[in-house]
Formats: C-alpha cells, sequence, structure tokens
C-alpha cells in the first residue's frame, strides 16, 4: 500500500522526487513536534495550576484545549518591536538560531528501529554538537537586543551553558561506554529486555545528572536564571510577537528533545517495561511517546516544586558537584568493566 | 555528625525529594478555584458594592438632602444639589456619584441617618467609559428600586449589630 503510493508520487514528481520525499519527512516530523510544543504549554499550565490547587486554563474550547491555538494566533497578529538601539540583523537572527537547531536535532532521533530520518553512527555525536549550538541564538539575542537586561540574560545562558555542557557530555560517555556505540538505534536496541537493561540502572547517578543538566541546558525552573521572569525578565526582553514566539517554541521543542534523549539513552526508548505479553502489546512508538511524556512531566513537576538557584549556585552545582560526580561514575564503569561483573553494564 | 548529615540529605537529593513530594499530593487535591461567573463566592450583608438610593414602601424616596454623606466623602464622589419641592419637603435635585472616585468605604451608608443610600452586593458592573461610572439620581433609585427585597434583608439581618 504505502510502497505503490510512494511509486506513483515519484513519477508524478520525476526528478525533483528525492527533495520532495525529504521535505515530507522533515514536515512529517516538525508538524507533530510543534503541536507538541504548543500543548506542551497548556499541560504546563494545566499541571502547574493543579500543583498549587487551581484548575488552570480551561475557558478556550472544550477543557481549555484549544489556548495553545489561541495564544499562538495572539502572537502570531502582535507587532514585532525593533528596538533603534539594537542590531537589527543580529535581532532577527537571534530566534532563528535558537529554533533551527531545537528542530535540527530532530534528525537523528529514532522513533522505532526502522523508523529515523537519518541513521547515522555519530547520531550522539551529532545531538551534542547541533544542541550546544541553541545557545549561540540565546547570547545572540541579548547581545544584539541592546539593553543591559537581555545582555545579563545573554552572559548568564553562557556561563550556564558551558557549565552544564560538560556534565551532560560526561553523563552521555557513561552512555556511550554502556553501549558501546554512538548510534541512537543501537543505544536503545542495547537496552532491550525489560526495565533491569535500561541503563538508567547501572548509571544511575549519570541518570540524575543528565537529568538535571537536561534542565539546566533548556533553561527550565530552577535554572531559569537566564529568563529569571522576576528579577532580569531575561535575554529575550526586547522581543515581541513572532520572534518572542520563536523563542518559546524553541524552548519548549528543546525540552521535548531532551526528554525524547532521556527516554532513548536512559529508559529504553521504544522497549517494553517487561519483555512479555500484556506490555508488548503496545506498539513501541507509544512505549517510546509515553516515556518522553513521563520526562516531560518531571520537568513541570520540578518547576512547580523548586524555588530558582542563585546564579552563584548554580555554577557550584555545575563544577564542583555533577562533573566530579560523572567523572567518578565514568571512573567506575570503566573499571568495573575490567572485572567479571562487566555485565553488569550492558 | 550535624554536617554529614546534611550533606548527604543535600547530596542524595532527598530534601528535592520530599519537596516534590508535597507538590505530588497537591497535584491530586480537590481545586480550590471558583468558576466565577457560574459559581459565586457567599457575601456578607455587609458587603459594600455599588451604591443604591431607596425608597419607603409608598414610594416616597428617602433621601433628605441632609449632605451629611457627601460631608462625609473621603474620595469627594458625591456630589449633591438640592430644592424645595412644592409640599415644602426638601429633597435632591441632583444626587451624583463617581464611581470612578468612589473608594467603597460605606461611610456615606453609615452617616445617612435615614438609611436612604446604601451599598449593595452587586459588584460586577461596569463601564465602557468614564461617564459610565458617573451614576446619577435616576440610576442609583433604579438600583435601589431592583434590589430593594435584598437591601432590606440585609439590612434585617445587620440592624442588631448597629
Amino acid at each position: 500500500m504505502f510502497e505503490t503510493i510512494i511509486v506513483s508520487l515519484q513519477g508524478l514528481f520525476g526528478s525533483a522526487w528525492p527533495l520532495v520525499y525529504s521535505i515530507a519527512k522533515i514536515v512529517a516530523i516538525v508538524a507533530p513536534l510543534l503541536l507538541g510544543v504548543a500543548y506542551l504549554t497548556l499541560a504546563e499550565r494545566k499541571v502547574i495550576g493543579y500543583m498549587q490547587v487551581r484548575i488552570g486554563p480551561n475557558r478556550v474550547g472544550p477543557k481549555g484545549l484549544l489556548q495553545p491555538i489561541a495564544d499562538a494566533l495572539k502572537l502570531m497578529t502582535k507587532e514585532i518591536v525593533i528596538p533603534s538601539g539594537s542590531n537589527k540583523a543580529l535581532f532577527i537572527l537571534g530566534p532563528l538560531l535558537a529554533i533551527a537547531p531545537a528542530l535540527a536535532a530532530w534528525a537523528v532521533v529514532p522513533f522505532s528501529p526502522e523508523l529515523v530520518l537519518a541513521n547515522v553512527d555519530a547520531s550522539l555525536l551529532y545531538i551534542m554538537g547541533i544542541t550546544s549550538m541553541g545557545v549561540y541564538g540565546i547570547i545572540l539575542a541579548g547581545w544584539a537586543s541592546n539593553s543591559k537586561y537581555a545582555f545579563l540574560g545573554g552572559m548568564r545562558a553562557a556561563a550556564q551553558i558551558v557549565a552544564y555542557e560538560i556534565a551532560m557530555g560526561f553523563a552521555l560517555v557513561g552512555v556511550l561506554m554502556a553501549a558501546q556505540s554512538l548510534n541512537l538505534v543501537e543505544i536503545v536496541k542495547g537496552q532491550a529486555g525489560g526495565v533491569h537493561h535500561w541503563y538508567f540502572l547501572p548509571l544511575f547517578p549519570l541518570f540524575i545528572v543528565y537529568l538535571i543538566a537536561s534542565v539546566a541546558e533548556t533553561n527550565r525552573a530552577p535554572f531559569d536564571v537566564v529568563e529569571g521572569e522576576s528579577e532580569i525578565v531575561g535575554f529575550h526582553v526586547e522581543y515581541s510577537g513572532m520572534t518572542f514566539a520563536i523563542f518559546f517554541l524553541a524552548e519548549y521543542a528543546n525540552m521535548i528533545l531532551v526528554s525524547a534523549l532521556t527516554a532513548l539513552m536512559f529508559l529504553g526508548g521504544w522497549n517494553p517495561l517487561f519483555d512479555f505479553a500484556p506490555f508488548t502489546w503496545l506498539p513501541g512508538f507509544i512505549w517510546l511517546l509515553g516515556k518522553v511524556c513521563f520526562v516531560l512531566f518531571l520537568f513541570l513537576w520540578f518547576r512547580a516544586t523548586f524555588p530558582r538557584y542563585r546564579y552563584d549556585q548554580i555554577m557550584r552545582l555545575g563544577w564542583k558537584v555533577l562533573i566530579p560526580v560523572t567523572l567518578v561514575w565514568i571512573l567506575v564503569v570503566g573499571a568495573m568493566m575490567q572485572t567479571p561483573y562487566d555485565y553488569l553494564f550492558h | 555528625m550535624e554536617r554529614i548529615k546534611n550533606f548527604f540529605s543535600t547530596f542524595l537529593l532527598w530534601e528535592l525529594l520530599q519537596g516534590m513530594a508535597v507538590t505530588g499530593r497537591y497535584f491530586f487535591a480537590p481545586k480550590i478555584t471558583v468558576e466565577f461567573p457560574e459559581e459565586r463566592t457567599p457575601l456578607s450583608p455587609r458587603f459594600r458594592g455599588l451604591h443604591a438610593l431607596r425608597r419607603y414602601p409608598n414610594g416616597e424616596e428617602r433621601c433628605i438632602a441632609c449632605k451629611l454623606c457627601e460631608t462625609v466623602c473621603p474620595a469627594m464622589a458625591i456630589t449633591i444639589d438640592l430644592a424645595q419641592r412644592e409640599d415644602g419637603s426638601r429633597r435632591t435635585t441632583r444626587y451624583d456619584i463617581d464611581l470612578a472616585k468612589c473608594i467603597f468605604c460605606g461611610y456615606c451608608e453609615e452617616s445617612c441617618p435615614v438609611d436612604a443610600i446604601v451599598e449593595t452586593r452587586i459588584f460586577d458592573y461596569h463601564g465602557e467609559s468614564r461617564n459610565d461610572l458617573l451614576y446619577t439620581k435616576e440610576k442609583l433609585l433604579a438600583i435601589g428600586d431592583q434590589n430593594e427585597e435584598q437591601i432590606a434583608k440585609d439590612r434585617a439581618t445587620d440592624a442588631k449589630y448597629r
């Protein structure tokens, strides 16, 4: 069925087919992602509301389900104000540089053993590289705004990302050692066979560090000093309308991305909880989605619970706690791999 | 010893987990939100909302234009003009309350010797311009006429405490 459609479309587009097919695949990933982003904002408001004993937005559409649509329409119709003191080109480039890596990283994220846009061998490396690019958008936005608060936000972003990128990278080194592969599909395949094979058990400290570092990397509460709405408002004070919306989009797309990566690398990806009857009935995609939603819920839960870290505390946590912890555990993993207990880490 | 205990409860994220347990518990707690237009919270009989001018049961307006409310009003929101009616009684020809100035302190109601000016339970009114918030004698009397039952009941409930 699918094959015949592909063949007939191939005839229709002729030599333009590879391009059309690639674009179609990209749209097939980005469109649900953007929808997911929209509804993640609603989920966030609802979850935080519930934890504050309120009910959250419930007026637009049934149960408030059209709220993200209304928000998007509002932002689209608003004026884009460009401050006269700003560097216009860089000011516009900022949000674009923030959103592009957040979307580009999805190219190598596998949704099932076969369903992946680009099954590259160094996909973990690609993810590390491309997600680090996102902060340039933030720094650029902070700097190009020519506003002292935006500038402070940008500087904080730079320092914070540098500190936590290292801890995050070391946490991934642990995964890489356990899986013996940089390929995300191989990493997930290495975790097949039930919850006791998932990497979050042997790499538990790294899992926690990765979780904390990913919260910091996405500038989410309690590490949201970059935005810090109650003190400096952050790198996007000068942005409005669609340019602001794109920063918003990038933040939430990054959240979904790091949640998906956590699910893939530590929580067994599309592997079911147990490798027997009722659990294997659900398709792998549903399992992956469920795990991503779980990690996203943790993100919202953190935001509803923890007060914001002070800037120096963030630096202390990153450099003096997380990085040593990861280093020690990598050493432990490496040493254990030379002993007969090697099998515990695979 | 205390420091070691502190170190472990922080390092092992025990304190953070306790915090998350609290929010996790409240996630399932019954919600206290009152969905306003459909649901309303109970109001006190002493509630100080929109003003009204009352009449006696025979239809005669209570206000005798003594100007006590105008004098006591700390926001100077009340303006009264008066004249003698044909039957010789003292009556207002103008009784304006500028709700944009009013601070809803209730002094006008307290000062009134004949319970003419009162504050009702109405709080969800609006005006689309400042002029809409200038309530004239006719408007205030109309509000009083419409809500006389509730107004009288509230005064009766509160009477023994006054």
